[in-house]
């Protein structure tokens, strides 16, 4: 086994529970998931199953019942709730599925916002952002409005957004689920590419299949636990 | 991310303006309302105001304000001047007559009989003519609305320009000629009507009908006395009611005050405006947020914290309330101007007026950005990831 420290994320016997008396819902059940640096790793499952709760535990957005939940050896239990806010600002990026662009921000000034978030000046947030922007094919494009643009370029200033401060997370809620199959495979293209390194982990939920293969493990939820996770032989 | 606010708020032009025009319209009736309130407050005792060299007023004890007049004896005038500390004391004539036009018609006018020999009482400000032609026969002097106004000439073509009176015009009061000799400023009174200044002698004339003309005894204090003193000196060796200036307006004020709704149903508009404005800017505000509330939740899903959404909402809040209140302010100012030298509406503009309902305004947007505020803090960052 990995020592925490060295792993991206590390989890043991996470539980969640939403709701009280009859409404009762048990989310997450115990799991089990470590997630290396460098790694891209889908999880997947039926609807319901707890794949949303988990990745939203992980961010930090949320906060388990029981369990331990680790971040490169860091548990965010020990932080104050504004220490957590800052951590999440400086370590985590975010892809929704319904992309969640601004939109009466601009390409650009969305795409800023982790950096402002961070306290850089807008000047220099923006210029960052354009960086980000022109890396990830955007070029041009910077000081359009969100609706301007098609769904899958929305969904790549919203990749764009989550990477631009660097972070060494990055969580994506299906990702795909509001595009076609091309586009959902561009996306995924460009994330695989410029997300992916050595010092960076990314979770991306997903129920889309045609997208398995760009995983390097995919991990498969069912009833608030983890059943199977594989390693992708696509080489 | 202060910028970033802005450029949401900014963004949503619609929402923007509504809001802008929601706090214009609250400032504008909490500072219009109470603007014109004052002015008309001030017309209660503006006669007494006009009038800057006495320092005290000496009447009947049964007066209660300035429109109000029970005559004096002769006598009384002397009394009043044989009081000590008293440097000088002159009579004035105040009453109703009215004034004879060219083409027959009457209009009620107040006249004032001022002291023969120093005029005193007289307008401050001439526009045309001089205080001293009253000592000319048949004189009378006209304040500025009064001539422009109900004294006026009729137009000579129908539909046209009606001609102020001027030098030299003849009126007739009960009978008798009155010859302009100047148009002097003063605040309208509280009815607009006429006012006609003429000597004291003549005034007797003017007002057959009237045996007692005398209605105010004004005084000055000797350097060095207390004119408090003096009033309450003068009322106890003569048995008549003597107010400084400053006493004889506030008496006048409250008169006006108690007899009549006019604080109530000022006072109401501006609490109907009050809360109008809160409500439809609160309002519009709090539909800005909730519209706005998935992006603020990601905000704090990206590591916003509570402290700089809550400045992020309130600098909003604040930059709406600014600009609103400064168009309604604005409007205001335009308003107080171009009613300056109005006949009938005019209005006060003063700092106390725009400090309070600047502040009235600024409760207005800090209460709206708090209920947003509250529903943005109670926002769970997870719920981003719900569709
Ligand atoms: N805030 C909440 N309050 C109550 N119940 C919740 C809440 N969030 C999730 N749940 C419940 O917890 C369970 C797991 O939800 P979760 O959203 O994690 O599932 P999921 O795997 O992401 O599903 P989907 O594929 O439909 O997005 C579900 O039964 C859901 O109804
Ligand atoms: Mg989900």
């Amino acid at each position: 086994m990995h020592h925490p420290e060295t792993l991206a994320v590390y989890c043991r016997g996470l539980t969640k529970t939403f709701g009280a008396g009859e409404m009762q819902v048990q989310a997450l059940r115990g799991v089990d998931l470590e997630v290396h640096p460098g790694e891209l790793l889908m999880l997947v499952g039926p609807s319901g199953c707890g794949k949303t709760t988990l990745i939203s535990i992980i961010a930090g957005i949320l906060h388990q019942d029981g369990g331990e939940c680790i971040l490169y050896g860091q548990d965010l239990r020990q932080f104050s709730k504004n220490e957590r806010v800052v951590h999440r600002g400086q370590n985590v990026g975010f892809v929704f599925q319904l992309f969640n662009l601004v939109p009466t921000l601009t390409v650009a000034e969305n795409t800023a916002i982790p950096l402002l978030i961070n306290g850089l000046k807008m000047a220099e947030a923006l210029a960052r952002a354009k960086e980000c922007l022109q890396e990830i094919g955007l070029k041009g494009r910077e000081d359009s409005l969100p609706t301007q643009l098609s769904g899958g370029q929305q969904q790549r200033v919203a990749i764009a957004r989550a990477l631009v401060h660097n972070p060494r997370l990055v969580v994506c809620d299906e990702p795909t689920s509001a595009l076609d199959h091309q586009t959902g495979r561009r996306v995924l293209e460009v994330l695989k590419s410029l997300a992916v390194s050595q010092d960076r982990a990314l979770i991306i939920v997903t129920h889309d299949a045609r997208i398995f293969e760009f995983a390097d493990r995919i991990a498969h939820m069912d009833d608030g636990r983890i059943v199977d996770i594989k390693t992708n032989n696509r080489h | 991310m202060l910028s970033i606010a802005l450029k949401m708020l900014f963004g949503d032009r619609g929402k923007y303006l509504g809001i802008i025009t929601g706090i214009a319209l609250a400032s504008l009736i909490m500072i219009q309302q109470p603007g014109i309130l004052i002015s008309i407050l001030s017309h209660t005792y503006s006669f007494i105001s006009d009038i800057n060299l006495p320092d005290i007023w000496v009447m009947d004890p049964k007066v209660k304000f300035i429109e109000d007049s029970k005559p004096l004896l002769d006598t009384q005038l002397y009394q009043v001047r044989g009081v000590q500390g008293v440097e000088w004391a002159m009579p004035l004539y105040k009453g109703q007559q009215r004034v004879r036009l060219d083409n027959g018609e009457t209009v009620g006018s107040i006249v004032i009989g001022l002291d023969d020999a120093t005029l005193i009482g007289g307008p401050a400000v001439m526009l045309q003519g001089r205080l001293a032609d009253l000592r000319l026969p048949d004189s009378v002097i006209v304040n500025e609305d009064g001539a422009s106004g109900r004294l006026a000439k009729p137009a000579a073509t129908p539909g046209g320009k009606s001609i102020p009176l001027k030098i030299g015009d003849v009126l007739e009061i009960n009978d008798k000629r009155a010859t302009v000799v100047g148009i002097a400023r003063g605040t309208p009174t509280f009815q607009s009507q006429p006012i006609l200044y003429t000597t004291y002698t003549r005034a007797e004339n003017y007002a057959l009908s009237e045996r007692k003309l005398l209605s105010f005894i004004l005084v000055k204090a000797k350097a060095g006395e207390s004119p408090e003193a003096v009033a309450r000196r003068i009322s106890r060796q003569t048995g008549l009611a003597a107010y400084t200036a400053e006493e004889f307006k506030d008496k006048s004020l409250e008169y006006f005050l108690n007899n009549t709704n006019i604080l109530v149903n000022f006072g109401f508009v501006v609490i109907i405006g009050f809360i109008v404005g809160a409500a439809v800017t609160g309002q519009i505000f709090y539909n800005f947020t909730l519209d706005n509330l998935r992006y603020f939740g990601v905000y704090k899903a990206m590591g916003t914290t509570d402290r700089l959404l809550l400045r992020m909402i309130m600098l909003q809040a604040l930059i709406v309330g600014f600009i609103g209140f400064g168009l309604g302010a604005g409007i205001c100012g335009v308003f107080a101007a171009a009613t300056l030298h109005s006949n009938d509406l005019t209005m006060h503009l003063n700092w106390q007026l725009l400090l309070g309902s600047g502040t009235a305004v600024l409760l207005i947007v800090v209460l709206a950005a708090l209920f947003s505020i509250r529903k943005v803090l109670k926002l769970e960052p997870a719920e981003v990831f719900k569709g």
